[in-house]
């Protein structure tokens, strides 16, 4: 990827405020192998525990105990340690797959919309109440999420939620960073011009959105999704509290049951099934990152744009 | 008010340019509105319930009953939750500023234009973001280890004896080892996508001037991204009280080290889940929460008022 690719589809006004680099820095400054190196140090640091994890999902559970972690056993069984792992236990981790899919699709999903419909009132409505709501949601933001967890685990368990999928779901509803996000991000790339122009073509404010705005906002939306597709894949404290049913959990869940396990008096071993389902794990979310890195980074920047 | 800002925000902005008056109506009610039941039924209800919940305390005999401010009192005599709070404290004393200072490093190495390879490095060092705390405490936990890990190896290979990295001594360390590692990328992007937009012309006239480039990052790139410094350590606060996940999964391998009250979080999660004290749990969950608020507010009032 080119490195201007962070400014290229920001929202046309801000554009021309961001930097394309070799152009216009001063003096070009020379490239620093010193400095390079310092970065590859960096890297190193970044990159060797996902390279352990990689080297290791191809050892057997004996494999693990007798060779160097940065090398390869002799027996190379990451074929097997895949269908192992799908299959120990009834196939428990592929359900353990479609649970966390289910809850990104409609926790990440469900808080991409709001996001999205909030960030664009705020942006391009004066409602009564504004004011209160982005006082309280950003307050709110303060308020350490997991103090929160015991009185939610309470009430949601009265209704009859726990141990339901919607006990995870509906609390990753709420993002109030997606709002905020979307809320800069609306204010910027929507000229209110062209609304008013909508409106005055008849054009009621449900079409309006759809048809004007929504496509507009697109960059902010895929930035909003990946980031909060990112804290419903991850997330392990709130299915940790609400969920007892092992086939309800999402991946981060039984990938830590399953590392337990080998705690418990008479429990398996099966260390390399949970690196392997590590693996399995993270690959999704990463080539998710690399493939739409152009838009998240463009989204990103986007917010962070000021006047 | 706080006006705490998310973290991709650089500063926080001026508000966007207030509507016109003559379009004030309900009318954005009914693009917020979904947003704000759910946020009233996860974040405004459980907040009021927990404080209805730390004024009762439930008795063997007579049920739930009101003790007014009892709770308060133990938990400002409990020993183990303070211990927790001094833990905590104390990881965030030192984890943060390395966190913030290496990831402050990298964006401004990144912004130089002097690196090779320069989108190759930002997104490398940000990909551990996408990592779920649970897979990279887990992966360190095993690289840790005496027997499995390097540190096994390292010894072995070199006859040397490192120290346990799960021992007591050390696993406070190693826990701060791990969530630098998940979060100095993501800081990285907050201050590099802050430094993209300070306007090149400031640059040209520094040059002119005849600014060095160390005289360019304290007089010019640091002050521009001072916004996105503070915001970014609020959060880092934040997530230091709220510390569960990194000692919780860790605990299976360092049984010893790692305590159920090992952090304030941990023992509210005791308490509720493996003592049923709901009541006295929600207490300490709320203490918590003022400390962190207060803490947040002050860094943020202190960090805007420098040089402003």
């Amino acid at each position: 990827m080119t490195t201007s690719s962070v400014a290229t589809p920001a929202p046309a006004k801000s554009a021309p405020r961001l930097r394309t680099p070799r152009k216009y820095s001063p003096g070009r400054p020379k490239r620093s192998k010193l400095l390079t190196a310092l970065m590859a140090l960096m890297v190193l640091y970044t990159v060797v525990p996902l390279i352990w994890l990689l080297i290791n999902s191809t050892k057997t559970q004996a494999g693990l105990a007798d060779s160097n972690g940065l090398w390869f056993a002799n027996d190379f069984a990451f074929w097997d340690n895949i269908r192992d792992t799908f299959t120990y236990h009834d196939g428990i981790f592929g359900r353990w797959l479609l649970n966390t899919l289910l809850y990104v699709v409609l926790g990440a999903g469900g808080a991409t919309l709001l996001a999205v419909l909030g960030g664009y009132a705020l942006a391009k409505f004066s409602f009564p109440g504004k004011r209160a709501i982005f006082a309280v949601v950003i307050g709110a933001v303060a308020v350490p999420g997991t103090a929160l967890a015991v009185p939610t685990f309470l009430m949601f368990s009265k209704m009859g939620l726990t141990d339901t999928p919607w006990a995870v779901i509906i609390p990753s509803l709420v993002s109030p960073f997606g709002l905020y996000l979307m809320w800069v991000f609306a204010a910027e790339a929507i000229p209110t011009e062209l609304l008013e122009a909508a409106r005055m073509d008849g054009a009621g404010e449900v079409r309006t959105f759809f048809q004007v705005s929504l496509p507009l906002l697109a960059p902010g939306i895929v930035t909003v999704l990946l980031f909060t597709t990112v804290a419903t894949w991850n997330n392990y404290f709130l299915p940790l509290i609400m969920l007892k049913d092992p086939d309800w959990y999402p991946l981060t869940l039984g990938l830590s049951s399953w590392s337990s396990q080998a705690q418990t008096i008479g429990g398996d071993v099966i260390f390399n099934l949970v690196i392997t389902g590590s693996l399995l794990t993270i690959v999704p979310l990463i080539a998710v990152f690399l493939l739409l890195q152009k838009y998240w980074q463009s989204g990103l920047a986007a917010g962070s744009v000021k006047e | 008010m706080t006006t705490l800002q998310p973290p991709a925000a650089a500063q926080p902005r001026s508000a966007p340019p207030p509507a016109r008056k003559d379009r004030r109506s309900w009318t954005g009610w009914g693009f917020i509105g979904p947003f704000v039941a759910v946020f009233a039924l996860v974040f405004l209800a459980p907040i009021v319930y927990s404080v209805y919940l730390s004024l009762y305390r439930n008795q063997l005999i007579g049920g739930n009953q009101f003790v007014g401010l009892d709770n308060y009192t133990q938990a400002f005599k409990d020993e183990q939750f303070w211990d927790s709070v001094g833990r905590v404290g104390l990881f965030l004393v030192i984890q943060v500023p390395i966190m913030l200072g290496i990831a402050l490093l990298v964006a401004l190495a990144l912004d130089s234009g002097r690196l090779y390879g320069k989108s190759f490095f930002r997104i490398t060092i940000f990909l551990p973001y996408a990592v779920p705390a649970v897979v990279a405490t887990l992966m360190w936990g095993f690289m840790y280890g005496t027997k499995y890990g390097l540190v096994g190896d390292i010894n072995s290979a070199f006859g040397t004896t490192l120290p346990n990295l799960l021992s007591p001594d050390w696993v406070l360390a190693s826990i701060g080892n791990i969530v630098t590692w998940e979060f100095v990328g993501y800081n990285m992007l907050i201050f590099y996508s802050a430094l993209r937009v300070v306007p090149t012309s400031l640059y040209e006239a520094a040059e002119i001037d005849g600014a060095g480039q160390l005289r360019v990052i304290t007089s010019i790139k640091l002050p521009a991204i001072r916004g996105a410094i503070v915001i970014a350590t609020i959060f880092s606060i934040i997530g230091s009280f709220q510390l569960f996940n990194e000692p919780s999964i860790l605990r299976p391998l360092a049984l010893n080290s790692i305590t159920t009250d090992y952090t304030p979080n941990f023992y509210t999660y005791s308490l509720s889940f493996n003592g049923q004290q709901h009541n006295y749990s929600a207490t300490v969950a709320i203490i918590m929460g003022v400390i962190t608020m207060v803490v947040a507010y002050a860094v943020q009032l202190r960090g805007m008022r420098k040089g402003a």
